[in-house]
């Protein structure tokens, strides 16, 4: 699957340049941040390698194959929450892999301990706060153990602390060995997880660089004004 | 001539006297219209949810002929079915025709359009909610559907009690496929249109209170299912 190498993506729905050339590389393991204003096609990016787009143009080259198949997960800023007890809705990440249902049980206790959701077993997932629904989505998507996983803002409407929490359990699914991107608008959390930055603004990838230097030193005038909140809304690059 | 009143006081005595003849055409009844709503809710609720998620060329005509085909008349549905049924008919020959189960069938084909469009209509808004996160868990078709209809399981009640009522309270249908024969095929519905045209009204108002009580406790049961359900599950 490693290296991922993506050749000009395009994204284009009506016309209009949604991904206008990216151009990236992602090796094999750390935390790549992507930054960058809102409109600036990073959940479109994140959509488009995990199969949910089909890009107008351009490559992704899979470790020298064209598609990933399996090994993808994402988990989104709202996550899915059937309404069922907390176990199922963990264990259901498994159906699709053809798991008999006592093993899909076992496995998502075993993960459920590890976000810390195991006295909740039973409880009705709607029924989670909003920072305990993050750690049941990212549960899902452990229990899969993907190669890749993509996180698309997950602590957007959380608070500090299951904002941390929610920190946590990334940086061990990430010592598990599996490759995290994720993108958000929290400079701080890019800095306090983040291996590397990919800032992206009006579709294209202005800047990829170790999250150290992204911050200390930044390469493009726009990421400078976006460090310092200073980048303009709607600007015409 | 009898009063209003006396009508409704004979029509209580059946009752409580637990009528035999009340009582066979209600069980029947039952058994009639619980058959076909079940094989409904097995056609109807997946074909509803098919519709809801599939991808295929004219899904919107036939999502439009499916509501269209909510309002079709029981006794188009009836006389289909008896063309099928009857001797000459392509299915003639397995003798079917005014019997249970031809009643059966000809209120399965009413309750599957409108049960499969009210699924279509309650799985498709959760659809639009849980398709990204079921496509990158890599969920097959039919895998979807099932865990969708899982998921709306509660909202599906309404489309089975809409079924339950179409089928209880339809008389052309089962009139035609099933002659009204006594101790045969009576239901509540035909029991009753031959009972006023008879001017028996004590034991057509008696089927008829049945009828009420019979939909009210069912929808009453569901309702508080769903409130459950809710209270439970969010």
């Amino acid at each position: 699957m490693f290296p991922i190498r993506i050749r000009d993506l395009r994204f284009r729905p009506n016309g209009r340049p949604v991904l206008d050339g990216v151009d990236l590389d992602l090796g094999d393991e750390g935390i790549t941040m992507v930054l960058g204003p809102n409109g600036a096609g990073k959940s479109v990016l994140l959509r488009t390698l995990c199969g949910l787009i089909t890009p107008s143009e351009g490559t992704i080259d899979w470790g020298g194959t064209a598609r990933s198949g399996v090994g993808v997960m994402m988990v989104f800023q709202h996550p899915m929450m059937l309404r069922a007890s907390v176990l199922q809705n963990v264990a259901i990440a498994l159906k699709p892999h053809r798991v008999a249902r006592r093993e899909r049980h076992l496995r998502a206790e075993a993960v459920l301990e590890r976000v810390g959701l195991a006295g909740r077993r039973a409880d009705s997932a709607r029924h989670l706060s909003g920072g305990e629904q993050q750690r049941l989505a990212l549960a899902r998507a452990w229990l899969t153990k993907p190669r890749l996983l993509l996180l698309d803002e997950p602590t957007a409407s959380l608070d500090p602390s299951a904002t941390a929490e929610v920190e946590r359990i990334v940086r061990e699914i990430r010592t598990d060995g599996t490759r995290i991107l994720m993108a958000t608008h929290n400079l701080g959390q890019a800095t306090r997880l983040g291996d590397d930055v990919v800032f992206m603004s009006a579709g294209k990838v202005r800047e990829h660089a170790p999250v150290r230097r992204f911050f200390s030193r930044p390469a493009s005038e726009e990421a400078r004004l976006f460090i310092q909140g200073e980048l303009p809304w709607r600007m015409n690059f | 001539m009898p009063t209003f009143s006396s009508t409704f006081s004979e029509a209580f005595s059946l009752l409580a006297t637990f009528d035999r003849v009340v009582a066979e055409i209600v069980l029947l009844s039952l058994q009639v219209s619980g058959s076909a709503v079940v094989l409904g809710t097995l056609i109807g609720l997946p074909l509803g949810a098919c519709l809801a998620i599939g991808r295929f060329p004219g899904k919107d005509a036939a999502a439009v002929v499916m509501n269209g085909l909510m309002g079709l008349p029981a006794v188009v549905v009836g006389v289909v079915v008896y063309l099928l049924l009857s001797r000459s008919g392509p299915f003639g020959d397995f003798g079917l025709l005014y019997t249970p189960t031809a009643m059966v069938i000809a209120q399965t084909l009413l309750v599957v359009p409108l049960m499969a469009a009210i699924a279509r209509q309650v799985v498709e808004d959760v659809w639009q909610r849980y398709a990204e996160e079921l496509q990158v868990m890599r969920f097959t078709w039919w895998q979807s559907v099932t865990t969708l209809l899982y998921d709306c399981r509660h909202s599906l009640m309404v489309a089975v009690l809409a079924g339950l009522g179409r089928a209880m309270s339809e008389v052309g249908a089962v009139m035609i496929v099933g002659g009204n024969i006594d101790r045969a095929t009576r239901v509540m519905t035909t029991a009753i249109a031959l009972e006023t045209s008879k001017g028996d009204l004590p034991l057509a108002i008696a089927l008829g209170i049945v009828l009420i009580v019979v939909i009210l406790v069912l929808n009453a049961g569901a309702f508080a299912m769903r409130a459950w359900a809710m209270r439970r599950y969010g």
